[in-house]
């Protein structure tokens, strides 16, 4: 059976085509595309503009999609795409999408929940097969561990998520958003040597990210690192400025931002690893790319005597071909969605989806 | 497969081996007798390892003993910051608690820097021992345990009569022809005049399950003494909680029921704090609310036995609930509808 999706919940849009064999052997991914939309440096994607990328990319997509994939709308079996959660004004350019392609190929539709497709599309990936789940991205900052035919979330962001954190803070620093603010944040953290005490805020299995980064935006401020800055000098990022009264660099600001939440994220995966008893863990999601954050969860993992399973950007980073995957898995258990209520929602819990492809 | 875990090396003066073996036989002997059984670790949770040891007298005084690994994927100023300052509030908690004389297992010691260097015996790798608390053994099972035996009881003993409420509810309903259901039940079990329905196990069960309340409604107490006292648990779940059985148990009871009986102790202030705030309370009273729920859905209906206890347990009670209800409708991504 072969499944088209349709993703575009935020500032990607991304096509991709899969192939479930009948006889039941791994899935092929015949295609997977994808769009973003970059805003200049200290700019944040707005609904409506991103809808308008969306909506001019979306066609180009999916017949780049449907080249690579070398199949015909004929072999096609179903159009997924996502019903949320995400933006709305980008969702609903992509569920228009999908319901002309339903019209004009005669196929049937399935909406998707996002987070149901990072995780299947991980799982897909790496063959985890009960894992906890930490997922990661601009939008969502999730610990799921699945439990009677649902995802359920143990522990999550009680304000804003990890990937909307660090982007907030490149704007700040009015640090590149290419190919992604967080991928830059990282480049600049590597060079970072000094830890700045920023708070931790850790609630049992939820965590609390605002607090966070008003912190160090205060402190980007209070020593005028924040603003636009010259490329070419980069004494503001070099630690020649270490003896001079402490004052940390923009590396520096980079390096603690990222190991104070990321050492959140572990420190609750790790809770939830002891509470459910798993020895598994799968990263999923945009900030799922970044290498620190599973070199430490490596180190968690392994202290258990677990794993970790993450994916590349091709997978990490919103995609279409997720949505193709967890929502052809949905459609072989017979669920469809009516053209009538083929809608997009902004809030959508990935415990909401009743996971019936799974025991 | 099953892997045995080795726990990491702990830091002095605890070992997990008897050190002296290697000494000259003259010694070996009087070692040997006098130096204590190594801990037992007893559970792996994320943030700590827990051991059953004993203080000053091995057999007089069982101990618990908590120690705080270092954590390697954190960056060692964080950890080091990260686990003085929990074990600090955990130890300054507990000590707060047992002066207000709450029921929490009393702290005999404590090392917050945890900076000893300890070799680990498979690898041969230093690493910092971890700082460690010393605590008072609590005895009896958690209240998880002991909820789930209960549940396990109930279902073995009124398995047979278990659709016979509904339909005696039915009848009943059909009968009186108004009055929302609990009311008609309630009407029901009061005048008990169906004797040939089978009222007996039903009256057995209402037995059962006001022991049950009474349980829940101590609990609600234990917490609201905690609250003021002046302390948030961070993480209340009926794993956190112990039964402490009462030291005299009555002959003839308890044949083939759950002791419910018994002082309710708080243990595990990890991720405690000093509060006073109705905020602060009622997030702790949605943690517990949500554990129980997930836990034990089919005790979930007798939850608001537990804020009861709580409303009568001090004053301020009645505001911390009232904030529970907005606390509550919050969640993130939670849908609108209704």
């Amino acid at each position: 059976m072969i499944a088209v999706g349709i993703e575009g919940s935020a500032n990607k849009v991304g096509v991709g085509i899969i192939f479930h064999p009948e006889d039941g052997s791994t899935p092929q991914v015949l295609a997977n595309v994808r769009h973003t939309y970059v805003t200049p440096p200290g700019e944040g994607f707005l609904p409506k503009d991103t809808a308008r990328h969306h909506r001019a990319w979306v066609v180009k997509l999916v017949k780049q999609a449907l080249q690579d994939a070398r199949v015909s709308v004929k072999d096609v079996d179903c159009i997924c795409y996502t019903k949320g959660p995400g933006m709305g004004a980008p969702l609903q350019s992509c569920a228009i999408a999908a319901r002309m392609l339903s019209l004009l190929w005669g196929k049937e539709l399935v909406g998707v929940n996002h987070c149901v497709g990072h995780i299947e599309m991980g799982r897909a990936i790496t063959g985890a097969t009960n894992p906890v789940v930490l997922y990661v991205s601009g939008g969502n900052t999730q610990v799921i561990a699945y439990s009677s035919q649902r995802y359920r979330i143990f522990g999550e962001t009680l304000d804003i998520a990890v990937g909307n954190c660090l982007d907030r803070f490149a704007r700040t620093l009015h640090i590149s958003n290419d190919p992604a603010p967080g991928y830059n944040i990282e480049q600049l953290a590597k060079k970072g040597k000094r830890l700045v005490d920023l708070p931790y805020t850790v609630k049992g299995m939820d965590i609390s990210m605002s607090g966070v980064l008003a912190a160090i935006d205060a402190l980007a401020v209070q020593y005028g690192l924040n603003g636009e800055w010259d490329e070419k000098d980069d004494s503001a990022d070099s630690a020649q400025g270490e003896a001079d009264d402490g004052k940390p660099t923009r590396a520096d600001l980079c390096f603690s931002l990222q190991e104070t939440v990321y050492s959140m994220l572990v420190e609750i995966t790790e809770r939830a690893m002891a509470h459910v008893g798993s020895k598994e863990v799968l990263i999923v999601g945009g900030v799922g790319c970044n290498e620190r954050l599973q070199e430490m969860m490596g180190i968690m993992a392994r202290d258990r005597g677990g794993t970790v399973h993450a994916t590349d950007e091709r997978y990490c980073i919103d995609n279409g071909i997720m949505i193709a995957q967890a929502g052809l898995m949905a459609y072989k258990t017979g669920f469809r969605t009516p053209l009538k209520d083929a809608t997009c929602t902004q809030r959508f819990r990935t415990d909401e989806v009743l996971v019936k492809w799974r025991d | 497969m099953i892997e045995e875990y080795q726990p990491p090396p702990l830091p002095p003066p605890f070992h997990h081996h008897h050190q002296h073996r290697t000494q000259s036989p003259a010694t070996t002997t009087t070692t040997t007798t006098t130096t204590p059984p190594p801990p037992i670790l007893l559970t792996q949770g994320a943030e700590a390892h827990l051991y059953k040891t004993h203080y000053l007298n091995a057999t007089t005084h069982p101990a618990a003993l908590k120690i705080r690994p270092s954590k390697p994927y954190r960056h060692p100023v964080l950890d080091r910051r990260l686990t003085r300052q929990r074990i600090l509030q955990e130890a300054r908690c507990l000590a707060k608690l047992v002066r207000e004389g709450v029921a929490v297992p009393a702290l005999y010691a404590v090392d917050w820097e945890g900076q000893t260097v300890v070799v680990d015996a498979a690898t041969g790798e230093e690493r910092y021992g971890g700082a460690w608390l010393l605590m008072e053994w609590v005895e009896g099972d958690v209240v998880r345990v002991v909820v789930q035996a209960w549940e396990r009881a109930m279902l073995a003993r009124f398995a047979a009569d278990d659709r016979s409420p509904s339909s005696r509810r039915r009848q009943a309903d059909g009968g009186s022809g108004s009055g929302p259901g609990s009311e008609v039940q309630m009407e029901v079990d009061g005048h008990g005049d169906h004797s040939d329905h089978g009222d007996n196990g039903h009256v057995e069960r209402k037995r059962e399950e006001e022991r049950m309340k009474d349980l829940l409604r101590r609990i609600g107490a234990a917490v609201g003494r905690l609250h003021a006292a002046g302390v948030i648990h961070g993480d209340l779940t009926t794993s956190n909680l112990i039964l402490r059985p009462a030291s005299s148990k009555k002959e003839g009871e308890g044949e083939g029921e759950v002791d419910l009986e018994g002082e309710v102790v708080l243990i595990d202030f990890g991720l405690a704090s000093q509060s006073v705030q109705d905020e602060d309370r009622a997030v702790d009273l949605y943690v517990l609310e949500r554990a129980f729920g997930s836990t034990h859905p089919r005790t979930e209906a007798f939850f608001a036995e537990v804020l009861d206890g709580y409303r009568a347990s001090y004053r301020g009670a009645a505001s911390v609930l009232k904030r529970l209800e907005e606390v509550r409708l919050r969640g993130r991504k939670k849908s609108m509808l209704g």
